[in-house]
């Protein structure tokens, strides 16, 4: 199955199809910083009743690669709103910075995200909880890629306060209808997730029971 | 060409203006002044663009000065972005400070741009000799009055509003109109600035579509948002700032302004800072004062 080209701004953004749809909601899954979609469905997911899909985040995989950088955790959680857009209701499967940008769109689409499941990977930190020493670092090569350089650099400094984190678990809890909105399985906890895990509406659990109680809800 | 004539008191456009590259992006850069003069470096504010600087860079021209502006990613002449953030804005900056000196020269910025400048003289302090802040240090903690299951729902609303936009902004257009009906919309966001000036910088900052005028802003721009930045790692920047600076704060609350206040700014404040907070002005002090906030900052470079 050929990828789907979702439009975001002046983004062309790749969704790709990893399993089609045999009734159930489909899974999305995110990943990490300066990963890319991966070319089938992850052993670990191969259970779950609905359509997977995986979408590639801008400046990486198969997504437009921008000029002169700029990335935010927030514009991305607009790519992903993007496929959801295209989805309609989804569970969410992140990893690393995609496990981030998961918690952040389950408070921003409380009804449209069911569930996300945050799991370890590439850039789960991001720059930390604070800004540190300004440093201003350009590429050596722009233009590479993928995944964009600028990627690279930008989200990892990218700074994730943890009560910014909360702030969006709940708007989760009180705004999805769910008990538990999120659910982490990373064993890295950086300061942003270790203040995530004490919030209620959160599960700390495996990715298997993760999906299979995502599964069950309606 | 109509921007041949439209005029404004003192006003003058760019003596120069030059592309530079900034990591693949074109920004449009100008000058005014002897291109011998010792350089300085120049910021606008958030939405807006070097010319309206047309007023305030003529007198720091003639005070002896090569001054350097750039319009932001996004803004006036430069190119729209895919992407827009703070570490952008600052790389653009060093973008256009390399392309101008690499021996340190001062920096001035108004508003948004007064914090960028505070961020690149953070992360290159060999690169700056005096800082100019024009209501460019932030304060404003955003709904502190409410409480929080309201606060909940404010962010809501804000969240859901923003990524509605994101999936609207392909399709995007600024509104047109005619020169009139564009300064009449930029001064409900600028209410002290006269209908007369906002017509000399649409003329600058729009273009002239078959349907009529749009500012060149890029549509995928927009007003507020949220996100983790907070104004302390801003005013954080300042006790270890290492060059004089001189800022300058408004006194009249107004759309686009800060509220800052001395009192807030003065724990963060180097020793070697002077703040002058102008009687009745707005946020865009260089515009309603342009002769006293050009003599002061003459003095302070002199």
């Amino acid at each position: 199955m050929s990828a789907v080209s979702l439009r975001h701004d002046k983004v062309t953004l790749a969704l790709h199809p990893l399993r089609a749809a045999n009734g159930g909601r489909p899974l999305l899954l995110l990943h990490g910083r300066g990963e890319r979609s991966p070319a089938r469905v992850p052993a670990a997911l191969a259970g779950w009743p609905g359509g997977i899909w995986a979408l590639d985040f801008t400046g990486h995989g198969e997504s437009t690669i921008p000029r002169g950088g700029g990335y935010t955790a927030e514009i991305l959680m607009a790519d992903a709103d993007a496929a959801l857009a295209h989805l309609g209701a989804a569970t969410l499967v992140g990893r690393g910075l995609g496990a981030y940008v998961a918690l952040l769109l389950a408070g921003a689409r409380p009804r449209s995200v069911r569930g996300a499941i945050l799991c370890d990977g590439a850039g789960l930190a991001g720059g930390g909880p604070r800004p540190v020493t300004p440093s201003i670092a350009a590429p050596a090569e722009a233009g590479a890629g993928p995944p964009d350089p600028f990627a690279l650099i930008d989200l990892a400094r990218d700074v994730r306060p943890p009560d910014y984190a909360t702030s969006f678990v709940r708007q989760a809890s009180q705004l999805s209808g769910l008990e538990r909105p999120l659910s982490v399985c990373a064993v890295e906890r950086p300061d942003w997730l270790a203040a995530v895990v004490e919030e209620p509406g959160v599960e700390r659990t495996t990715l298997a029971e993760a999906l299979g109680h995502y599964a069950a809800v309606a | 060409m109509e921007s041949e004539s439209i005029r404004y008191p003192g006003a003058r456009a760019p003596d120069r203006s030059r592309p530079v590259d900034a990591g693949g992006l074109r920004l449009a850069v100008y000058e005014w002044g002897d291109p011998g003069a010792p350089p300085l470096l120049l910021a606008h504010g958030g939405f807006d663009f070097a010319r309206t600087f047309d007023v305030f860079a003529p007198l720091l021209a003639a005070g002896g000065w090569r001054v350097v502006s750039w319009d932001q990613r996004g803004h006036g002449d430069s190119e729209h972005a895919a992407l827009y953030n703070w570490d952008a804005d600052a790389r653009d900056a060093l973008a256009v400070l390399d392309a101008t000196s690499h021996a340190p020269i001062p920096f001035v910025g108004h508003s948004k741009g007064g914090s960028v400048l505070l961020h690149l003289a953070d992360a290159c302090p060999h690169r700056v000799t005096r800082m100019v802040n024009i209501d460019g240090l932030p304060s404003r903690s955003r709904h502190p009055d409410v409480a929080t299951h309201e606060r909940t729902r404010l962010l809501a609303e804000e969240l859901a509003g923003w990524l509605d936009h994101r999936r609207r902004a392909a399709g995007l257009e600024r509104k047109s109109g005619t020169l009139d009906d564009l300064a009449r919309r930029r001064g409900r966001m600028n209410p002290r600035l006269s209908h007369e000036w906002l017509r000399y910088l649409a003329n600058a900052g729009a273009r002239c579509d078959a349907d009529g005028w749009r500012w060149k802003i890029d549509p995928a721009l927009r007003f507020g948002g949220f996100g983790p930045w907070r104004p302390e790692w801003t005013l954080q920047r300042l006790p270890g700032l290492s060059v004089p600076m001189l800022g300058f704060l408004a006194s009249v609350s107004e759309p686009m302004g800060w509220d800052t206040t001395q009192e807030i700014l003065r724990p963060y404040l180097p020793p070697d800072a002077e703040i002058h907070t102008l009687a009745d002005t707005g946020h865009f002090i260089h515009i309603e004062r342009p002769r006293e906030v050009a003599d002061r900052v003459l003095r302070f470079l002199a």
